[in-house]
């Protein structure tokens, strides 16, 4: 049986254009295949969240990008480079352990300038770069706080350093791991414009993992939805041994657009979450291969995609 | 709803209450010995096993404040001096070399496949019975009792270092790298400051290990510290010596003990939060 597909833009002129270009990636651990043939560019600037069922390995792409694991198979490249061990080009904010214990939020926020330079280096740029650290702290609001330790923040002031933290070095692209899913509903509001603020200002791109489809919505330029429910030519026996793929790929709003916030409450709004649960989340809902809705113009497949699975996992 | 003051599950002693109950063992022990000793004596005056109270302070002060006269000491001082000293150069030494042992075991895993199986098959040797090994190697001065000290504390150290460097969360590791860091500059800069407290709580818990070890090197070959004289005036059953000696011994365990426990509080807020 043959299919009319459109696989999209060229992948070549993709790679040179995008910063994050992802192909072929797939990544198991012994039988069990978390992530089944992952295409994925993303251009300078964008604000790229991913959603997904829980267990559907959003954070697993993430760790590939960061370099914490190795793909099984296929390939990531920053800026055209095939990604190594983690290091200063992928900045990235966690759910917790972002911030060192045993520093104060100043001190964690320049621990970064100060690993780079030997100790008799730092007193010369010492005082420059705690006055910058003191602007980001002031714009949290939290100047008078600067001298804490990480437990004597709450929450969300610690999620809040450990963005000025990441985003100091200046990383080509700031990873997010859940990074505000452990906050009450009001610190979370608060975190999201405060991420929206820094991210127009710096045009950095950021890839957000988030299970949080309205913060996804509401917060991307662009969305990617991953999902193991999904149906293909593989035998159904093969069934157990699929991973996500990502089923889902649109264009929320222009790079560098953010969102304002009383669109949470429209009704386009609302009938997009729904779409998209429906499309990503509920495990009935088995859409085929062909009929993803991948509408983003840099959203591409290889030929691979479309031949029913890997043969190496 | 009634509440206890002493007993049960939500029984409330309170601040006076507590104090009284912290000290009451403390009374009792004391009380026992003093009416033991005292029907002792009544008995036959001279005695040895539960001398008077008296006759410990009298004792004590003679060997604190009297100079030995063959050699112009004053042996409770040299004594305390000398296994000060053992104990300090023992475990400090332990110390050093376990937190470098342990951290960089538990973030390299090369050295990490290299040494576990070594280290847990060495600290499972029985440091006394290797005694008379040190005492042939070493000599019977004081690199024999020190390096017995070393031996009974640092792969405790090192494997309690390794197991709470191990516990950190690999997060913190890529977190460091993101930022820059080096591979070396993670492992001095941003883990091994963070097992630092932990590094002193389990000091505190070594100094229990390494005063037996003091002590049995300076029962068998000494000639001053607290161990040797214990085990000297133990020839002529001088309790008023050994029972004031043992005080001491405790006191200055506890006092370390304490005093490392503050160390901790103070130069460490973050630690014990």
């Amino acid at each position: 049986m043959v299919h009319e597909i459109n696989i999209g833009p060229d992948p070549e002129e993709l790679r040179t254009r995008s910063i994050l270009y992802i192909e072929d990636v797939y990544k198991a651990y012994g039988d069990n295949v978390i992530l089944d043939d992952i295409d994925l560019s993303i251009a300078p600037g964008e604000f790229c969240a991913v959603v997904g069922p829980s267990g559907c390995g959003k954070s697993t792409l993430l760790r590939l990008i960061l370099g914490q694991e190795r793909t099984s198979s296929g390939r990531v490249l920053l800026n055209g480079c095939p990604i190594g061990h983690p290091d200063m080009d992928r900045g990235i904010v966690y759910q917790k352990y972002s911030l060192f214990p045993n520093l104060s939020a100043m001190d964690n926020i320049l621990i970064g300038h100060k690993l780079r330079m030997w100790p008799w280096q730092w007193g010369s740029r010492k005082k420059d770069l705690t006055e910058k650290a003191m602007v980001f702290l002031g714009r949290a609001g939290m100047e008078n706080h600067a001298h804490k330790y990480p437990h004597q923040l709450s929450g969300g002031q610690q999620q809040r350093v450990a963005v000025i933290q990441a985003l100091f070095t200046r990383p080509k692209i700031l990873l997010m791991d859940e990074p505000f899913s452990a906050l009450d509903p009001g610190a979370r509001e608060d975190m999201q414009m405060f991420l929206l603020e820094l991210w127009e200002e710096s045009r950095l791109t950021i890839f957000f993992v988030t299970h949080d489809l309205e913060e996804a919505a509401y917060l991307a330029t662009r969305l990617v939805a991953l999902s193991q429910h999904y149906s293909d030519e593989r035998n159904p026996e093969e069934l157990a041994k699929r991973g996500a793929k990502v089923v889902l790929d649109m264009r929320l709003r222009d790079v560098g657009a953010a969102a304002a916030p009383h669109i949470k409450s429209t009704a386009e709004f609302g009938a997009l979450i729904q779409n998209i649960r429906r499309d990503a989340f509920e495990p009935g809902y088995r859409q085929h291969v062909k009929d993803f809705s991948l509408t983003h113009p840099h959203s591409f497949r290889t030929p691979s995609s479309f031949q029913g699975g890997q043969q190496n996992t | 709803m009634k509440t206890t003051r002493l007993l049960g599950l939500h029984a409330a002693p309170g601040v006076y209450l507590h104090w009284v109950l912290a000290a009451l063992p403390f009374a009792f022990m004391i009380c026992a010995y003093l009416l033991l000793s005292h029907r002792m004596l009544a008995e036959n005056p001279n005695a040895k096993l539960l001398p008077s109270v008296g006759k410990m302070v009298e004792s004590t002060v003679r060997l604190a404040t009297q100079p030995d006269p063959r050699t112009g000491d004053y042996p409770f001082w040299t004594d305390t001096k000398a296994s000060l000293k053992r104990l300090a150069v023992g475990v400090i030494s332990a110390a050093i070399v376990g937190l470098l042992l342990g951290v960089n075991m538990a973030m390299f895993p090369g050295l990490n496949s290299m040494a576990r199986a070594f280290i847990t098959f060495l600290s499972i040797i029985p440091p006394l019975a290797i005694l008379p090994v040190l005492f042939i190697i070493f000599g019977v001065d004081e690199v024999a009792k020190v390096v017995l000290i070393f031996i009974g504390s640092v792969f405790v150290i090192t494997r309690d270092i390794y197991l709470a460097t191990a516990a950190l969360p690999l997060e913190q590791v890529t977190k460091a790298l993101s930022l820059g860091a080096s591979q070396l500059g993670v492992v001095y800069r941003v883990i091994l400051p963070q097992v630092m407290p932990r590094l002193f709580n389990t000091a505190r818990l070594t100094l229990g290990t390494a005063w037996l070890f003091l002590i049995a090197a300076e029962a068998i070959a000494s000639t001053e510290g607290l161990g040797y004289r214990i085990y000297l005036m133990r020839r002529y059953m001088a309790m008023d010596v050994i029972l004031p000696y043992v005080c001491w011994i405790t006191l200055i365990g506890y006092t370390l003990d304490l005093g490392l426990r503050m160390w901790v509080v103070w130069r460490y807020p973050w630690y014990t939060k």
